[in-house]
């Protein structure tokens, strides 16, 4: 469990980024912070690995606050995968996975073998271990990334809008393959984006946010688009229109559901046991 | 070409013994530029008078250079000492401004993903950004190479036997092979230099050499 209390960070030069932010991510969920450019997510993000610190308010991680922790070993146990990878050019794929274990002096033998273990896990062929992340294509680059904050099998795991720069095909498969594994991994994901859709596909809580970090709005993906708290959060999830927006038509007795453009989105039937 | 295949014993010696001068000097003003870089490039306030201080003793002649350093440092006029020194001091200038550069060039990005990850700084420096600055640092050695191999000869007038030597003897002689044996002899040696740094680079940086797929 990672806890927030009262967390604010102003930046030198004035800028508050976070104005008294309370929150309590669950373990072994995703966590989804999402908001415009500049909300002060990331900051938020980068508090958990003290990357960032606080201006004031304490943040915890399983009742440890983050202050007493060296940051070095505190982020070694700590996954971290941000966007366009930030793989280390000059460093084999292999490597790459390998490199907070061995950090963590794990004979290069048994990080190695582990590296490989993970390039099965995040579906990348075996044969590209000894490539330099220049040699792979974007969503390529991005399983390493995954696979590198995998490597120390972190309880925690935090994803700095990890698929926000590869084509909306490779995010689509992306984002599945990231359900797959929080299935099998049960992690504490805490993810930022700024699109909402990815927020409600991966978030067991989602986590929206208004300049300053003010939470507009949290809950569950059904919770927030069933009753969005104020017009900004029915305005962000887009309740109102498009694909969101659905309404039933009768059609030869059978009911069909319509979104805000008249298309056709499915068929309303009863829910059965799930 | 007679008086050079005459003398074709001399102008191998004076070139070994070039290639041996000019060796020293590369390597301390890398290892000294190093330091005086990273500070430029750490603290923003340093950066203009540490890289303007040390471009400026590029501007010192070296005939002037080899005036002022033996009475400075208590050296003899006439020696090695006060070439190699000059000479560093000249390879610093260079190299200083390059490190700096260099260092400037990692990408953010890959800094912090690196300190994500959990690597102290001194360790991320060695680790990550040393290497990666690897490319802009090679750039600037091998211009600090040609320009010592090419320094170098101006040694002569403090007795320090170099390729120089061919310049002096050639114009005091009147002999103007010798004068020309020089030129290619120190211009074929600042090659070698720079193509040997060069291969070197290409092995040490392996990852420069890959074609992307993306």
């Amino acid at each position: 469990m990672i806890e927030f209390r009262s967390i604010s960070k102003t930046f030198p030069g004035g800028t508050t980024a976070v104005d008294d932010f309370s929150l309590v991510i669950p373990s072994h969920r995703t966590t989804v912070f999402v908001g415009s450019s500049g909300c002060g997510k990331t900051t938020l993000l980068r508090m958990i690995n003290r990357m960032v610190d606080a201006s004031s308010g304490d943040l915890e991680i399983d009742g440890e606050n983050v202050s007493t922790i060296d940051p070095v070993r505190l982020r070694r146990r700590i996954g971290y995968v941000m966007q366009n990878s930030g793989l280390l050019p000059h460093r084999t794929v292999i490597d790459n996975i390998a490199t907070v274990p061995r950090l963590n002096g794990v004979p290069r033998k048994d990080a190695h073998e582990r590296a490989l273990q993970l390039m099965d896990t995040v579906g990348l062929d075996r044969s590209m271990a000894e490539r330099y992340p220049s040699q792979l294509s974007g969503g390529q680059q991005q399983r390493v990334g995954v696979a590198r904050g995998l490597a120390v099998d972190p309880n925690i795991l935090l994803m700095d809008e990890p698929f926000g720069a590869v084509d909306p095909i490779v995010r689509a498969e992306l984002q599945q393959e990231l359900l797959r594994l929080q299935r099998e991994l049960g992690k504490t994901v805490v993810f930022v984006t700024h699109d909402i859709d990815e927020a409600f596909l991966l978030g067991d809580q989602v986590v929206i946010l208004e300049k300053g970090a003010r939470i507009a709005q949290k809950g569950t993906p059904e919770e927030i688009l069933a009753n969005p708290a104020s017009d900004f959060v029915a305005s962000f999830v887009g309740a109102d229109r498009g694909k969101r927006a659905l309404s039933i038509r009768e059609i030869d007795g059978a009911r069909v559901l319509v979104d805000a453009d008249g298309t056709v989105a499915g068929r309303l039937v009863e829910a059965g046991p799930s | 070409m007679t008086w050079i295949l005459a003398n074709i014993e001399q102008i191998l010696e004076l070139s070994i013994e070039h290639v041996r001068l000019s060796i020293l000097p590369i390597v301390l003003g890398f290892i000294i530029a190093l330091p005086l870089g990273w500070v430029a490039h750490r603290y923003q306030l340093t950066r203009g008078l540490i890289l303007t201080l040390v471009g400026l003793l590029y501007t010192i002649p070296s005939l002037a250079l080899f005036v002022i350093l033996p009475p400075l440092l208590g050296l003899p006029f006439i020696g090695e000492a006060n070439v190699l020194i000059a000479l560093t001091i000249y390879a610093v200038a260079i190299m200083a401004r390059s490190t700096a550069d260099a260092l400037a060039s990692v990408d953010r990005d890959i800094q912090q993903a690196a300190t994500a990850m959990g690597y102290s700084s001194w360790r991320r420096f060695w680790a990550v950004d040393f290497p990666l600055a690897g490319p802009v640092l090679l750039a600037g050695l091998r211009v600090v190479a040609v320009s010592t191999v090419s320094l170098l000869t101006v040694g002569v007038i403090v007795g320090v036997d170099s390729l120089g030597y061919l310049f002096t003897n050639g114009y005091q002689r009147g002999i103007l092979e010798s004068v020309l044996a020089g030129v290619v002899a120190t211009v074929v040696i600042a090659l070698l230099f720079d193509r040997i740094l060069a291969l070197v680079g290409a092995w040490l940086m392996p990852w420069t050499r890959v074609k992307g797929a993306s």
